[in-house]
């Protein structure tokens, strides 16, 4: 024990406990909530340091730097929670750029009432993302607004990764003839946060596949493949992505939907609420467009990586000026796949 | 899934498509309407047109009750859920369409107005017990397929002697809207039609004995999945090129001739047939909606609240209406794909995904450009 | 307004309902509307009603009409 006397300092959180405001005005019980339940979660010097910022050590390579909110609700469903989302969101973010992921923040906006136990449970699991990832949570704020004015706990990460010469992955770089790759099945995430929302019950429940997907594209950048975009296709799901990048890139797009792979009970969940499984979002997936020569070897790399187990090809580029997504459905026709128009509201019809 | 995924295998989907090919050969071609909106999107969203051969015309009908629904009674619920407070329960469908004043029900719900989204008039039911002090409406729209759901509804809410639950009655009626079609002039140049799934298998086959007798037309209830959609084709061009015009049934693992007697009881229990209604795009048809039987018109949003039915007339570029019955494909319309898009929809075969011209747009209209 | 699916009845709940089981979703629905159901049947399922029974013969008999060999004489037989 230190020698001068210390004021004997009230638990002002304790595990049955709620946030109040006072948790977010900067004072006294702000600093213990930072320092009790954050700094102890994510354990490391910058934070033990306390200042409002961090210094970081200097990079070798391009800085990559992005950011992602997240306001999922409900906040724990099956396979995750929004605190392992908001981790795993701007790492992925971060890496699709090719970049090896350092450093985030992270901010929480929480609502008054907010009970402590959950952001117990929500910050150990960022905590456990981030040490798996090999990144660390350097910086961050916390606020709290009044009853009513939040929906639990909202969080933003920012992230800041290191991009090493020669690799350059951009939206705009996809050409006709280049192929196609998507890393697994898609509307997992989607599907399981929404299954828990309308209380559906499956024989082997849907999990979000929420994951850092770095190791990932440091193992397909290092193959020698000629790889030109790599995007997750989170919210507005493949189709939302595909349709980007044909956009940005100025080409259209052949899919095949048999080579679509998805799990039969997001399947399932999406004939019966009437949703297509094109645009329900996906936490741990990444779509790549790589050279057409490269393809074969690419899609057998990322098949013997543990994210990436039912990698498939599931089409090409194509020279199209109007920048359709076209597919080639199931039955043999063929239609678009088109921009998400407004909220994708279940079709009752 | 077992009976879905059979029912989209594309191997026979090619043999069907064969069939149809080779004995689609009359050189005044098969203008063929297919009613229903989930049809619609089944043969959008496959791609069946690829299929067929040019010589088959499918022509989109007026089956999608959100696209045949006035504006003038979304603007009734939007009016209920502003001025009177209620809790709106509404199918998700309906949420988007434009209304009178820039509006709709999402953006009534967006500056506050309770609007909920349910799967199930069973969820209406539970809103209303949930909220004992606050008045839920139901916004009932739909076929005869969804009908017997809101019936239950309404006798359970009777039943259990509910005071704040009612219903803002809009279910119409298939037979009528067939009718109306077969006496316009597009109905003389159909050649037959790909009859509804879902509402067969409720009303049964019986209803269309009629049309095929009294009109010469080929009908063929056709299930929902792209196969069924399929085959019935190949019925009708079968039927037609034989001079036949008669009721076949490819749904017959789910359609009877008599169709579902005891949801038909419960709606004759509970609905009786209005004088007329005003359908959008088609005018005002007689005895082609229904409405609540005296004995349950305490259940009736429309008495109760004393909101009326005020007619609004479509905007003057749009042109849902001949779209609706088959005049005009969605290409052909002057505003589709410019001023009208899913994005910003003008009418309402634009908003709902099974609507003509959503379908086309977003699914289809790859094809017009490359011709 | 005619999404309906097809689905197995996976057991019955008192109170006129069910619990029916799609691809290994299961989820609760209405019996108000349908007679005579048992463990086993397909139903028709449309906002969260059971509308009619699915009549598995029939079915079986239509996926074999999909396939089946051209009616039309002089042509030949098309392999399914």
């Amino acid at each position: 024990m230190k020698g001068d006397k210390r004021p004997m300092l009230r638990p002002l959180y304790s595990r049955r406990g709620r946030v109040e405001i006072l948790h977010g005005s900067g004072g006294r019980a702000m600093a213990q909530l930072v320092a009790e339940l954050f700094k102890v979660a994510f354990d490391n010097a910058w934070l033990e340091q306390g200042n409002d910022a961090a210094v970081l050590p200097q990079v070798s390579g391009r800085l990559v730097m992005s950011c992602d909110s997240h306001v999922v609700s409900p906040l724990f469903f099956e396979g995750g929670d929004i605190g392992c989302l908001s981790v795993h969101g701007t790492i992925n973010d971060v890496s699709m750029m090719g970049a090896q992921p350092l450093y985030l923040t992270a901010s929480f906006i929480l609502e008054e009432g907010f009970p402590f136990a959950d952001l117990e449970r929500i910050v150990a699991s960022m905590a456990s993302a981030a040490r798996d990832a090999g990144v660390s949570i350097v910086a961050g704020d916390t606020k709290v607004v009044e009853k009513g004015k939040g929906d639990g706990v909202f969080i933003t990460t920012t992230g800041i990764g290191v991009l090493r010469e020669g690799i350059v992955l951009s939206g705009d770089l996809a050409q006709p003839g280049d192929r196609i790759l998507l890393s697994g099945t898609i509307g997992d995430h989607g599907m399981a946060v929404l299954s828990r929302r309308e209380n559906l019950e499956f024989d082997a429940p849907i999990f979000s596949d929420t994951a850092p997907l770095h190791g990932l594209v440091a193992t397909m950048l290092d193959c020698g493949a000629r790889v030109r975009v790599l995007r997750d296709p989170t919210r507005g799901g493949l189709a939302t992505t595909l349709n980007e990048i044909a956009q940005q890139s100025g080409v259209g797009m052949l899919l095949n939907e048999s080579a679509i792979p998805i799990k039969k009970p997001v399947e399932a969940a999406c004939e019966f609420l009437g949703l297509d499984p094109l645009y329900v979002a996906n936490e741990g997936k990444l779509v790549a467009v790589c050279a057409p020569e490269d393809a074969v070897h690419l899609l057998e790399v990322m098949r013997a990586h543990p994210l990436a187990r039912e990698a498939a090809a599931i089409g090409e580029v194509a020279e199209d000026s109007r920048r359709f997504v076209q597919m080639n459905t199931r039955l043999g026709g063929r239609r678009i796949v088109d921009w998400l128009a407004g909220e994708p509201l279940p079709r009752i019809c | 899934m077992k009976y879905l995924d059979e029912f989209r295998d594309a191997a026979l989907a090619e043999h069907i498509s064969a069939s149809i090919t080779r004995e689609a050969t009359s050189s005044s071609g098969y203008r063929l309407m297919e009613f229903c909106g989930g049809h619609t999107h089944a043969i959008s969203r496959y791609g069946i047109t690829d299929l067929l051969p040019a010589t088959i015309r499918l022509i989109h009908g007026p089956g999608c009750p959100v696209c045949v629904l006035p504006v003038g009674r979304i603007n009734q619920a939007v009016r209920l859920v502003r001025e009177r407070d209620v809790i709106l329960c509404t199918y998700a469908d309906v949420l988007r369409v434009p209304c009178s004043g820039q509006m709709s029900l999402m953006r009534a719900r967006s500056e506050g107005a309770d609007v909920r989204m349910i799967y199930s008039t069973q969820n209406a039911l539970q809103v209303a017990r949930e909220n004992p002090e606050r008045q839920v409406v139901f916004f009932a729209i739909g076929f005869e397929t969804t009908t017997p759901p809101t019936a239950v509804a309404v006798k359970q809410a009777h039943a259990s002697g509910m005071e704040n639950f009612s219903i803002l009655c809009n279910h119409v009626l298939t037979p009528a809207a067939m009718q109306a079609i077969l006496s316009a002039r597009t109905g003389k140049m159909l050649d037959g039609f790909v009859g509804p799934a879902h509402v067969s298998t409720v009303i049964g086959s019986k209803p269309y004995e009629r049309f095929a007798a009294e009109y010469s037309k080929a009908v063929v209830i056709a299930g929902f999945e792209p196969l069924d959609v399929m085959q019935a084709i190949l019925m009708l061009v079968r039927q037609i090129n034989q001079g036949r015009a008669t009721v076949e049934n490819e749904f017959s693992r789910a359609v009877t001739r008599e169709g579902n007697l005891k949801a038909q009881k419960l709606v004759a229990e509970v609905f009786e047939l209005r004088d007329a209604f005003e359908w959008r795009g088609l005018g005002s048809i007689s005895e082609s909606a229904l409405k609540l039987r005296p004995e349950f018109s305490r259940f009736d949003a429309e008495l109760k609240f004393g909101v009326d039915y005020v007619p609004v007339r479509d905007h003057k570029a749009c042109e849902c209406a001949a779209v609706l019955c088959g005049e005009k494909r969605p290409q052909e319309c002057r505003i589709f794909g410019t001023v009208c898009t899913p994005e910003n929809p003008v009418g309402s075969c634009m908003v709902s995904s099974e609507g003509a011209c959503a379908a086309y747009y977003s699914y289809g209209r790859f094809r017009e450009e490359l011709t | 307004m005619c999404l309906a699916i097809p689905a197995r009845i996976e057991q019955l709940i008192e109170g006129d309902s069910a619990i029916i089981n799609l691809g290994g979703m299961r989820k609760e629905i209405s019996l108000a509307l349908v007679e005579n159901i048992v463990v086993g049947d397909y139903v028709i399922v449309h906002v969260g009603y059971a509308l009619q029974k699915l009549d598995q013969e029939e079915a079986e008999h239509t996926l074999a009409l999909f396939a089946e060999m051209s009616r039309m004489a002089g042509l030949p037989d098309e392999e399914p």
